[in-house]
Parts: C-alpha cells; sequence; structure tokens
C-alpha cells in the first residue's frame, strides 16, 4: 500500500497552495502580466516605500488603463525593510522563480539593486531602477534600466552652476558618510572646481548621527560662500536644516545648497522657515509648472491626498519607469519576451513626464534628464522647490568619467 | 567659539541625560532592563508636538501636561505588561521590549505617517540671547536649565525626602522593605510612572535632535544604553555625568575631528568599560 497518510502537515500544505492559487485550475481568461516590485515598506524608511507603491499603483491606475487597454497587470509589492542586499536577493528570487514575474521594478538602496544583478543575469528578467541612484549598478547587468537619476547627473551641473554661473569662488562640503554621500561629495566638488572654484574644507558625517550643529559650525569657520549638504533624505534631512538655522549660517551670509535630498518634498512641510532661501538641484519639484506635473500632481491628490506622504522625485521616478514597464508590455504583446522588452525599454522615450522631457540612453541604459536649479520660497500657503535654471538634458557624467 | 561647543555640548548632553535618566530610574528600581524606555520619550513628544500645532495648546502647558498624561499611561502599562515580566529571564525581559518598541513604532506610524512629526516652538525660544558679549540659543538655554534643574531635583528626592528614603529601601532589600510594612507594588509602579515622564519630558525637549519618527524608540536605543552603561546600570547621580560626557565626546569629535565619525564615541565606551564594567558609578 503506498497511500499518502494525511497527516496534519501535509493538510496545511493543501491549504496553503490552495490559498496561494496553486492548485486552482482555470485562472481568468487572460494570464495577467506580473511586475515584482521590491521597495522599503517597514522600518525607519517606510514612508519611502508607501510614496513609492503609491506611484506604480497611481500609474497603473490612470495612464497604465490607457497604455494597455484590458492586457491585464498585476503589481507585486515586497518588501525590503531598508538596505539588505540579502533580503533583496531572496525576494527577486522568489518573484522569478515562484510568482514569475515579467519584469522586476522598485528598489530605493543601490546595495539591495547591486545584489540582485547576477539574478537577473541567470533569470534574464528586466529590472527598472526607480529610485537606486549608484551610478555603476547599470554596469552589472544588461537587464537593467534606470528612470531614477545618479547622484553625479545632479551634483555635477550643481557645481558647475554654483562656481561658474553663479560666481561662488569658495565652498564646504558636508556630505553624510556612505556611497552616495561619497558620490555626491566627488561630483560636486569636480564641477565646482572645473567652473573655477575652490573647496575651503569637507567633511563625512556619520550616517547615524544625531546633531548636526558641531559640524556646521565648523563649516561656517571656514568661511565659505556656500556650503554644500548632502543627505538620504528623510527625518534626518529635517534635523540637518533645522541645525543650520541654529548654527546661523544665514546669519553669516552662507548659503546652503544641495541635491534634492536636502529640501524633498514630503519633509519640507516639517522644516518651516529653516528651509527658505535653500538652493538645491534636481530632476523634479512638485511646483515644477509644466501640465504633465499638475496633471500628476491632481491625480495623486485626488486619489491619495498629501496626508501621510505627497508625491517627490522618488515618486516620479517610480511613474515613468512604470510607463516604460506600460510600453515595454504593449510592445510585446504581454508575453514574456526579454530582448523584446529591453529593446523596448531601452529606447523609451516621452516628453510628457511630470519632471519634462526624459528619454533612456540605449547605450548606458541610463535616463537622460533636465536637471532644474531651485530655490525654496513660499507657495501659497506652503513652501515649495521653485525652479529657476535649467541645466537640458543631462546624461550621466559617471559613465564618461569612468569608460567601461 | 569654544563657547559656543561648549554650549552646544551641554545641550546636547541635557536632552541625552533627560531621555535616559528615565531607565536608569527603573533599572535601579526593579533590576528589569525596559529596552522600550524610547516609546515613553516618542509618547510624550508626540502629544506635545500634536496639542501645540494641532489644537492650540501653548507649549510650555504641553511641557507639563504631557509629561502628566505619559506618566498615568506608563502606570497603566507596568500595571497590565511590565509587571508580568518581573523577575522573568533576561531573554524574555529584551523580547518583551522589543516587542513593544515595534508595536508602538506601528501605532504612531498609523496614527500620524511615517514622516518626522515637528514640534512648533514659541518664537521667544527661537531667539538668540546676549549673554556676557555672547549669543545663545534661547531654546538650548531652556533644555540646559531643565536638565540640571532635574538632575537636582531627583538627587534631592533620592536623598533627602520621605519618598526617596522608601525607594531606596525598597531597591536595597525588597523583602525586608515589604516587612517593615511597605508596599512595594505600589512603590514599583510610581517610579515606573516617573522615568515615563522623564522620558516624555527629553521627548518633547529633544525634538530637535532626535526628531519625531515612528521609529523613534530605535532610534535613541543605542544612546540610552550607552548612557546607562557609563552612568553605572541604575544610578542616578552617574547618569548625568554620564550623558554630559557622550554630549561633550560627539559634539567635539564633530567639530575638531569630523572624519572620525562615531569611532572615537564608540571606543571611549569600549575603554570605559573594559577599565570599568560596572560603569563609572556602578556600585560593585
Amino acid at each position: 500500500m503506498n497511500t499518502t497518510p494525511i497527516t496534519r502537515r501535509f493538510a496545511l500544505g493543501v491549504a496553503a497552495a490552495a490559498a496561494s492559487g496553486r492548485l486552482l485550475p482555470a485562472r481568468a481568461a487572460a494570464e495577467p502580466v506580473k511586475i515584482g516590485f521590491v521597495a522599503t515598506m517597514s522600518g525607519p524608511f517606510a514612508a519611502t516605500g508607501e510614496i513609492m507603491s503609491k506611484a506604480a499603483q497611481l500609474f497603473l491606475d490612470t495612464h497604465g488603463r490607457a497604455l494597455l487597454g484590458d492586457t491585464p497587470v498585476e503589481l507585486i509589492v515586497r518588501d525590503d525593510g531598508g538596505a539588505n542586499p540579502d533580503t533583496a536577493k531572496r525576494l527577486v528570487q522568489e518573484l522569478v522563480t515562484r510568482d514569475r514575474v515579467q519584469y522586476v521594478a522598485g528598489f530605493q538602496w543601490t546595495p539591495n539593486a547591486n545584489a540582485v544583478g547576477p539574478l537577473l543575469n541567470q533569470a534574464k528578467v528586466p529590472c527598472v531602477l526607480m529610485n537606486a541612484s549608484g551610478a555603476n549598478t547599470t554596469r552589472l547587468s544588461p537587464y537593467f534600466v534606470r528612470t531614477a537619476f545618479t547622484q553625479w547627473q545632479v551634483c555635477l551641473p550643481l557645481g558647475k552652476w554654483a562656481s561658474g554661473t553663479r560666481g561662488w569662488p569658495k565652498a564646504y562640503v558636508l556630505v553624510t558618510d556612505f556611497g552616495p554621500g561619497k558620490d555626491a561629495e566627488g561630483a560636486f566638488t569636480k564641477g565646482f572646481k572645473e567652473s573655477g572654484g575652490e573647496i575651503v574644507g569637507a567633511a563625512a558625517m556619520p550616517i547615524q548621527s544625531p546633531n548636526f550643529v558641531p559640524f556646521l559650525l565648523r563649516a561656517k569657520e571656514a568661511k565659505p560662500d556656500v556650503v554644500f549638504g548632502f543627505h538620504p533624505g528623510g527625518v534626518q534631512a529635517s534635523s540637518f536644516m533645522k541645525a543650520a538655522a541654529e548654527a546661523g549660517l544665514r546669519e553669516a551670509g552662507i548659503q546652503l545648497i544641495g541635491s534634492q535630498d536636502l529640501t524633498s518634498e514630503e519633509e519640507l512641510p516639517n522644516m518651516g522657515d529653516a528651509a527658505l532661501g535653500v538652493i538645491t538641484a534636481g530632476q523634479y519639484s512638485l511646483v515644477g509648472d509644466r501640465p504633465a506635473n499638475r496633471a500628476f500632481v491632481e491625480a495623486w491628490k485626488s486619489k491619495y491626498g498629501f496626508k501621510p506622504v505627497r508625491p517627490n522625485y522618488m515618486a516620479v521616478g517610480v511613474w515613468d519607469g512604470m510607463h516604460a514597464i506600460c510600453t515595454a508590455i504593449q510592445a510585446t504583446g504581454g508575453k514574456a519576451d526579454t530582448d523584446g522588452a529591453m529593446r523596448a525599454l531601452s529606447h523609451f522615450a516621452t516628453d510628457d513626464s511630470p519632471r519634462g522631457p526624459i528619454r533612456i540612453d540605449p547605450a548606458t541604459r541610463e535616463i537622460v534628464q533636465n536637471i532644474y536649479i531651485r530655490e525654496v520660497k513660499p507657495v501659497g500657503e506652503e513652501l515649495g522647490n521653485v525652479e529657476f535654471a535649467t541645466v537640458p538634458a543631462v546624461k550621466d557624467p559617471w559613465k564618461d568619467l569612468n569608460p567601461a | 567659539m569654544t563657547a559656543d561647543i561648549a554650549f552646544q555640548a551641554l545641550g546636547y548632553g541635557s536632552v541625552l541625560y533627560l531621555i535616559s535618566v528615565g531607565l536608569s530610574v527603573t533599572l535601579g528600581l526593579m533590576g528589569f532592563i525596559n529596552l522600550a524606555h524610547g516609546i515613553f520619550a516618542m509618547i510624550g513628544g508626540y502629544l506635545a508636538a500634536v496639542a501645540v500645532a494641532g489644537w492650540g495648546v501653548p507649549w510650555p502647558a504641553m511641557l507639563v501636561l504631557a509629561p502628566l498624561a505619559t506618566a498615568a499611561l506608563a502606570a497603566v502599562l507596568e500595571r497590565t505588561l511590565f509587571a508580568r515580566l518581573y523577575g522573568r529571564s533576561e531573554l524574555d525581559q529584551v523580547l518583551f521590549c522589543i516587542g513593544i518598541v515595534f508595536i508602538a513604532g506601528a501605532l504612531i506610524r498609523l496614527g500620524f505617517g511615517p514622516t518626522l512629526q515637528p514640534m512648533p516652538l514659541p518664537p521667544a525660544l527661537r531667539e538668540t540671547v546676549q549673554v556676557a558679549g555672547m549669543g545663545f540659543y534661547a531654546y538650548k538655554l531652556l533644555v540646559i536649565g531643565v536638565g540640571v534643574a532635574t538632575a537636582l531635583a531627583l538627587l534631592f528626592g533620592l536623598e533627602r525626602t520621605r519618598a526617596g528614603a522608601i525607594i531606596r529601601a525598597a531597591v536595597e532589600n525588597r523583602g525586608m522593605a515589604e516587612s517593615v510594612g511597605l508596599r512595594t507594588g505600589p512603590i514599583f509602579t510610581a517610579t515606573f510612572a516617573l522615568g515615563g515622564a522623564l522620558g516624555a519630558l527629553g521627548g518633547i525637549l529633544g525634538a530637535d535632535v532626535f526628531g519625531l519618527n515612528p521609529a523613534y524608540a530605535l532610534d535613541v536605543l543605542v544612546y540610552i544604553q550607552i548612557v546607562v552603561a557609563i552612568a553605572g546600570l541604575g544610578t542616578l547621580r552617574g547618569s548625568f555625568l554620564a550623558a554630559l560626557l557622550i554630549g561633550v565626546i560627539q559634539t567635539l569629535s564633530a567639530y575638531y575631528v569630523p572624519e572620525m565619525g562615531t569611532i572615537l564615541l564608540f571606543s571611549v565606551v569600549f575603554l570605559l568599560l573594559l577599565l570599568r564594567p560596572r560603569g563609572l558609578f556602578g556600585r560593585v
């Protein structure tokens, strides 16, 4: 007798399999195209995951539907909990082998993205980086496409603008001591020096430091014209701005500048007057005066409101990334065709992104986009990053500086 | 500039002291390592921030009301939850506390969202005050004042008052205290509530350093533990000096050797604990 005894474990297994849809016969008429979406949905950085997943769903519910007609799409959101390369790897493995996703997307963290490169090469699944900004990631697998940005893309033009166009002679550089902080420091320093500026000092702040005033007092001592600050954004950026106000940078006639993380849209309301007049560079501002952006912000507002999170550059990185994926699904007719999908993704271009005209450079699979120089000003009753200068169609400079 | 740095160190030290002294109190008294102590600072801070920003309650009023409300909540939590863990194994206690931290963080996130909760300050506190030709940020002066006053009040209260004597008796020898007729249960509850109130005070006054957000209790956890360990488990006197020491080290290293990051702080902590495993003021 070879009958399998129905143990409790076996029964549970059947129940679990049924619940996950494994045993259910014949699904709905058309198999949905699955997109695995890895973001940080819990822990201290949960706000970013909330912004990213909301943006993805918003695109699918609005433009996505128009693009795809009745091809069903399923977004499978997975939580990496922060900068956890091992978790990200496991999640992508599950998404690819068990959920059989056709696209992988999302990614806030460069280390997480870097860790899944080898997996993509094995599984031959396209992966759209919607927020991770480490410059070398796209070199790690030919299946990476980036709709986010790189620190070099943002900070090099800012450096050039600050010393060249604006004419500030001396800068002090203050960055958080981790990968992107080093990228920001290198890019800004290069740009600032190339246009004739001088760096009078630099310091890397520990990533978990709660008290920024002493760093800023030291910077003030060096008597620069500008302090360039870089932060991973979020709660720490608010503390940093308050510290800058307390250290009396403004009273000393020192201008605070930085990448967009310094005055990111979701924290700006919490910063209050401390942020007024701060100049940043970035690819997206909530108050950017473009029809596509107004429509995007309206759509967000009517679906989610502005509490607890509002759209920022991360939301737009996801929005455009989902746009690229939907275009690829359209081009491949929803079939699993990696080459076709990669061709569509790496030639993706639109003039109607909330951030202006964008395109993917097929050679590097990196986004080419405008970088705007913005100043924090009152807009209506709130503060906004008001764009006042544009550096058009910026490619990622790191790729040219570091040929493969 | 030296005055500026000293002032910053003192201000930061005061915040650390207020946030962590509550843990020293409960640890000394009950031998219970309440790793969830940070939630009281978080709750106090959120209460004050929401009341001031949302309901227009004056900030100074919340500086008193929020700690009182937090104390009440702490007393309830002590009776219903924490008291069950007294005398249990350390692993049980730690797991329990970390669980509480995650639950509190998730509830805060549900109620107030994942971003920073801004603490609106009265304009008078955001002025720079001139003292002896030097400018000081009024708010930091207040923080330092409250920190020093709390340290003195605690010291005086425990050494010189009847209530202090009762608490000390219960700590020294619970069995003997009970046999001379002291009911230690309510004493523990009251002391736990006091610890919660002190934490709340720290949460409110320290909101510009440790920003109020759902992960707050984890953000401060390391610093609270350093202060308590350096001070010596359960000494109140040591807490203020330990907090000050940490404040000075972090501020000086950030100003003079920023490239050393937190290496300096943790090296000093490491060395101190190597030389004095029971902390600066720990009972041997």
